[in-house]
């Protein structure tokens, strides 16, 4: 018979505010983990993902908005810049490849972008990397009216090989914005993870002279995909393109540019911090809410195990590990909580923006989060611990007379 | 050597006008190894506050109580525990076990803060109790009279050298009573424990060949009002 017997019984004797108390604390250190785990893992990705490139080339505006739209496809694009600029960045000596992009249409939602085939055939979006076309799909033709799809959003719209579509005017899903023009899907592109998963390609051309499009700005580009020869070549292009009263603006290094954007939002990372020491407060309050309430009923119990010899400072560890007990029983609940929620968070940002959250990624917080909940509630077990060290025998054994 | 020894033993209680009332004065008090004892007494003479001073639970405002030639009023709380544990069993009126542990795990709790726990040997003192097949039964599974049969085993289970017994047969009526008594004191005396048994039911104490008025030997109940 041990210390950690009585723990157990106590623990069955409360069952209904254990359970209680300890899902209090699995939601707690699920939510902590996984609004941590997020945050890190988005942080990393979209600082990471760069489609391959180095920089994007558009039209004056943010960096920030050109990247968002060109690399993650998310927001509109700021306005389109011409063919020959294209060309002139193809030209530039540090240019190794320039790949252009232009947008305006979706189909049902997912945004269709048109490209060159370099874009598949020359460009890795990650080292060693390359898009691949989905046997027995290929890619499309120039000349014709076919489209690559993202697995992603080929999943999502039941596209198929041998699909055909009508594109939709505009980046958001309207019926009656519809494109006379009929493709037909020729290859779903292999999983990426990336946000070209969730695109539908099609020829460059193919957005320049859709129906409806202006005939004037036919041959504009949306933006331009840029990788540089080397790093040295970019401190020129940002001086060639950023400098003032120039209608163009190069976005580079892209991992920056969105490193930016979250150095931006730091103060998201300060309230986040305080709301999980809050949450983690409730969380061991609750614990010892839940051991210290039922301290009456106690006294008895403790009483008769002073008389049988046990000391005071082993009922006092005993209500402690009690504490710790819950909360690690909590804790061990809270990756169940961790993972159904990631699951869900995971799912939310793919369809997004494409990027893949990993929910059985290692972060430390899936360390210190539960850990950090158990010691806080051993700290919250010694207020009924003391409670319980005070408890007087001879007043609480039975009446005396 | 007396296996206890009591001298000059004190003990009052602060009541709620903020006046002192003595309940225990006990000059003197001493009992043999292994002998059998019933003191008698009323209630509110200070029965269980006696027996809690000479279990160490209470710490005396004079005098001294050796147990075993050992003090137990000059020992802190922590070795008067220990002593406790190793040297005295205690059966209570209202036995006192823990609702969430069957027979077996009441009888092992109380070997734990002592010598530690010894399964079989708490096998067979549940036995010799008549409880061999309600080991796994919880207290509230059990009639009043197996309860106190498990008490009995628990208070037994340090091998103790005194076993102090607190109006044992209060909550049980006649047959069961006599049955808890005349284990009691058989448990006892085959394990060569003491017993110091307080009561006042003249049918419990006709049992005993030795019965002492506790009102002869405290003082204090002659001069003042127990506080309830």
């Amino acid at each position: 018979m041990t210390i950690g017997r009585i723990v157990l019984k106590s623990l069955r004797q409360h069952a209904l505010s254990t359970a209680i108390t300890a899902l209090s604390i699995a939601l707690a250190g699920g939510l902590l983990m996984s609004v941590w785990s997020v945050k890190e893992q988005a942080q990393a990705t979209f600082t990471q993902i760069d489609g391959g490139f180095d920089a994007v080339l558009g039209a004056r505006s943010s960096k920030l908005q050109l990247v968002l739209n060109a690399v993650f496809h998310l927001e509109a694009s700021p306005a389109n810049i011409e063919w020959k600029d294209y060309l002139d960045a193809q030209k530039h000596p540090g240019v190794e490849l320039a790949v252009p992009i232009a947008m305006g249409d979706n189909y049902r939602g997912y945004r269709i972008v048109g490209t060159l085939p370099e874009m598949f055939t020359k460009n890795e979006y990650a080292p060693g990397k390359r898009f691949v076309v989905q046997k027995p799909g290929r890619l499309f033709d120039v000349m014709l009216r076919e489209a690559v799809v993202g697995s992603f959003a080929a999943k999502k719209l039941g596209l198929k090989y041998g699909s055909h579509f009508h594109p939709s005017h505009g980046l958001n899903h309207a019926e009656d914005h519809e494109h006379e023009e009929e493709y037909v899907v020729v290859g779903i592109l292999e999983p990426s993870n990336t946000p070209a998963d969730r695109v539908i390609w099609i020829p460059l051309e193919g957005v320049q002279k859709m129906s409806g499009h202006a005939v004037e700005t036919a041959t504009d580009v949306s933006a331009v995909l840029v990788k540089l020869r080397s790093t040295m070549a970019g401190p020129a292009l940002d001086q060639l393109y950023n400098k003032k009263d120039n209608k163009l603006t190069f976005a580079w290094p892209i991992g920056a540019t969105m490193a930016e954007l979250f150095n931006k939002i730091g103060w998201f990372d300060r309230v986040l911090a305080l709301v999980a020491a809050l949450v983690a407060l409730v969380a061991a309050g609750s614990v010892m809410a839940s051991i210290y309430n039922s301290m009456n009923e106690r006294r008895r119990q403790i009483a008769i195990l002073r008389a049988l010899g046990a000391r005071r400072s082993t009922v006092a560890w005993t209500v402690v590990l009690e504490a710790v007990a819950i909360a690690t029983l909590g804790g061990i609940i809270a990756f169940g909580v961790y993972g159904g929620i990631m699951g869900v968070a995971a799912t939310i940002v793919q369809a997004q923006t494409g990027v893949v959250l990993d929910p059985l990624a290692w972060h430390p917080v899936l360390l210190w989060a539960p850990l950090g909940l158990i010691g806080l509630s051993a700290l919250a077990g010694f207020v009924p611990a003391l409670k319980a060290y005070r408890t007087d025998v001879a007043t609480n054994l039975a009446p005396t007379d | 050597m007396p296996l206890l020894e009591i001298s000059g033993l004190k003990k009052s209680f602060l009541a709620p006008d903020g006046s002192t009332h003595v309940v225990i004065d006990v000059p003197e008090f001493s009992l043999a190894e292994k002998a059998q004892v019933a003191l008698s007494g009323e209630s509110g003479l200070g029965k269980t506050t006696f027996l809690h001073l000479i279990a160490g639970i209470l710490k005396p405002d004079a005098g001294s109580v050796k147990l075993t030639g050992r003090d137990v009023s000059s020992l802190g709380e922590a070795e008067r525990d220990r002593l406790r544990a190793l040297t005295l069993g205690y059966i209570f009126q209202t036995f006192n076990l823990l609702p969430a542990f069957t027979c077996l795990e009441n009888v092992l709790l109380g070997m734990s803060f002592g010598p530690g726990a010894d399964r079989t040997f708490a096998e067979t003192l549940l036995r010799r109790v008549g409880l061999g097949d309600r080991l796994r039964h919880y207290p509230r599974q059990l009639s009043t009279g197996q309860q106190q049969r498990v008490a009995v085993a628990r208070a037994l289970a340090n091998r103790p050298k005194l076993v102090l017994a607190d109006e044992p047969t209060g909550n049980l009526d006649h047959v069961n009573g006599r049955a808890a008594l005349k284990l009691i004191r058989e448990a006892c005396a085959e394990n060569g424990a003491a017993l110091l048994l307080v009561s006042h039911d003249r049918e419990v104490l006709g049992q005993f060949e030795t019965v002492l008025e506790l009102a002869k030997i405290n003082r204090a109940t002659i001069t003042a009002e127990v506080p309830a």
